[in-house]
């Protein structure tokens, strides 16, 4: 394995790597946790599931079939800083590697092209970040019905554009950026059918004010005008359906109360991101609702640091805040790692002082967004009951419903009704959708109705693979019997 | 549904899709690859026979989960496409030989 840690030799030859440092997600929250671990001389190594570093907002920043700037826009190349302080620093950078286990001991297993092995590290920084919000409508999960942020990761490491007629619905800033990059791209797009509702345009007016002071605000505006400008937009979108046989051949949808039809190739879907929780949430870090973006997640000090010692998370895993506020929680991550394994060493990084702020420029406006896109509850909880909401087992609105009349008082109780949340996805895709359809169901709270009992491997491992990974002498001899 | 734009200059690799040699660039996902090939790339469902294809193209939905070199059920988003690779879609549930 061509990672940088030594290896710590046990009796009978067998060796496991331990590092001091764990960053787990390629991301910027990733990227400045380990630059800065690095930078104060522990040893690091930055795992990601892809092959280059960038996570989802920087995908491919390495790499990028894009030799004209301006198709991805700014913001994007701002993310080449991140990785060049990354490469500077010394750390180790290991691709395509899935992490499968992590537990208390800082055991980490992980595959990396079909082998696996386990990892031992002092810390872990957890930098898993945030996946798109389920959009559960009837249709959704026809061939040629997308997500946004799928189209954009397209975009941004194959150069692909849509040439087909593509819709977009839904809301968020995601929406409003990808469009302007296609259309930049030369692409098109038949309409933007836009579900964000009238009350909470109204519910965020008394967050304006931050918000516009924010360095969100003239952006956002100005990509606005720029898509309106050559775009045809829906607003008050209410209600969504795809339709099509084999694939998707258009989208009906309501306004008002007015049903109307459109037609398309490609539906790209989209209401947001938020914490990746399956890994975090496996490793036994508590986790509790938060009703402001309608969401799980991990309970953690100011410094990232979770119930889980050893283990911290940074980045949108820790709640949504966006990149910027994600590289300065993983410089907070890191040197709260610095000033435990390493005192004195932090003045090798900046003071905790400026990173505290510069946290508090990048969050500010988050309330704004948070209230603005928080999406209606009619697309968080499916009203029809032919939908699907567990794409994997495909199970329907209906069917979830009625297993909650005739006794399923929770997600891991559905389990045994339904097998809902027992797929290959475990449980990402449809895991919010069960535990507010559950909760809307029995007049509880999300809090009280919980989650998913997440456990290992959090991704999928053949047998084949865990049998071939070198076993341990000691674990042989605990159980043998002489 | 979807075309190549930006640089020309990535390298060609052939993939293998149910036989069919597909051109694909050297960085491409299998996902992206199938996706680009414009053959039919949509699996069915082990539940019902559905007919999917990649929704979420980061790892998370394993809508795109497909059979490489002879490995059953893998991410087509998170796996890079190689020269010579060999791919098959999955059709419904999986069948012990």
């Amino acid at each position: 394995m061509s990672s940088g840690g030594s290896s710590e030799m046990s009796e009978g030859g067998s060796s496991v790597e331990t590092v001091d440092i764990l960053v787990i997600g390629a991301g910027p929250a990733g990227l400045a946790a380990a630059a800065s671990t690095a930078s104060a001389g522990l040893k690091t190594l930055l795992v990601d599931e892809n092959p280059s570093p960038g996570g989802q907002i920087y995908r491919a920043i390495t790499r990028s079939p894009f030799r004209d700037a301006t198709v991805l826009g700014a913001d994007y190349w701002d993310g080449r800083r991140l990785v060049e302080d990354f490469e500077a620093s010394g750390a180790t950078f290991l691709g395509e590697t899935q992490v499968w286990s992590l537990d208390a001991t800082r055991h980490v297993g992980m595959s990396r092209q079909g082998r696996s092995r386990f990892v031992r590290a002092e810390r872990i920084i957890l930098a898993t970040g945030a996946q798109e919000r389920p959009f559960p409508i009837p249709g959704w999960t026809l061939p040629g019905v997308m997500s946004v942020g799928a189209a954009q990761t397209l975009l941004k490491s194959s150069g692909m554009v849509p040439d087909k007629r593509v819709v977009i619905a839904g809301q968020g800033p995601l929406i409003w950026l990808f469009a302007a990059q296609i259309l930049r791209a030369g692409g098109k797009i038949e309409a933007i059918l836009d579900t964000t509702p009238r009350s909470s345009y109204l519910a965020a007016l008394p967050l304006l004010p931050q918000f516009v002071g924010s360095r969100y605000a003239l952006k956002g505006a100005r990509l606005m005008r720029e898509v309106a400008r050559q775009t045809r937009i829906v607003r008050f979108v209410n209600a969504l359906r795809a339709e099509g046989e084999d694939r998707v051949s258009g989208l009906s949808y309501r306004v008002g109360r007015t049903e109307r039809r459109i037609e398309a190739d490609l539906l790209l879907l989209h209401q947001g991101v938020v914490p990746h929780v399956n890994l975090a949430m496996a490793a036994g870090i508590a986790h509790r609702w938060n009703e402001q973006q309608a969401c799980f997640a991990p309970v953690l000090d100011p410094f990232g640091q979770s119930g889980v010692e050893g283990i911290a998370i940074a980045g949108d895993g820790a709640g949504i805040g966006g990149a910027e506020a994600a590289a300065e929680r993983g410089r907070l991550a890191a040197w709260a790692a610095i000033k435990a394994m390493r005192p004195g060493v932090e003045d090798k990084v900046p003071p905790v002082e400026e990173i505290l702020k510069a946290l508090a420029r990048a969050e500010k406006g988050r309330a704004f967004l948070d209230r603005l896109f928080l999406p209606p509850k009619a697309f968080r909880v499916p009203p029809d009951d032919e939908t699907l909401v567990c794409r994997c087992e495909e199970v329907t609105a209906g069917a979830l419903r009625q297993a909650v009349k005739t006794g399923a008082t929770g997600p891991n109780q559905l389990k045994a009704y339904l097998r809902c949340g027992m797929g290959p996805c475990q449980g990402r895709l449809c895991g919010l959708t069960v535990t507010e359809t559950i909760a809307a169901e029995r007049g509880a709270s999300p809090d009280d109705v919980g989650y998913y009992r997440l456990r290992m491997p959090v991704k999928p491992l053949s047998l084949g693979e865990l049998a071939a990974i070198e076993p341990d002498p000691r674990a042989i001899s605990a159980v043998v019997r002489e | 549904m979807f075309k190549r734009i930006g640089s020309d200059e990535t390298e060609i690799v052939t993939i293998h899709v149910d036989g069919v040699a597909v051109e694909a660039r050297l960085g491409d996902s299998v996902a992206a690859a199938l996706l680009a090939s414009g053959l039919p790339i949509e699996r069915e469902t082990p539940v019902s026979g559905a007919p999917r294809a990649p929704y979420c193209m980061m790892g998370v939905c394993f809508d795109c989960l497909v059979t490489i070199d002879g490995v059953g059920s893998r991410q087509g988003c998170l796996v890079p496409v190689a020269d010579g690779m060999r791919i098959a879609i999955q059709k419904g549930r999986r069948v012990l030989t």
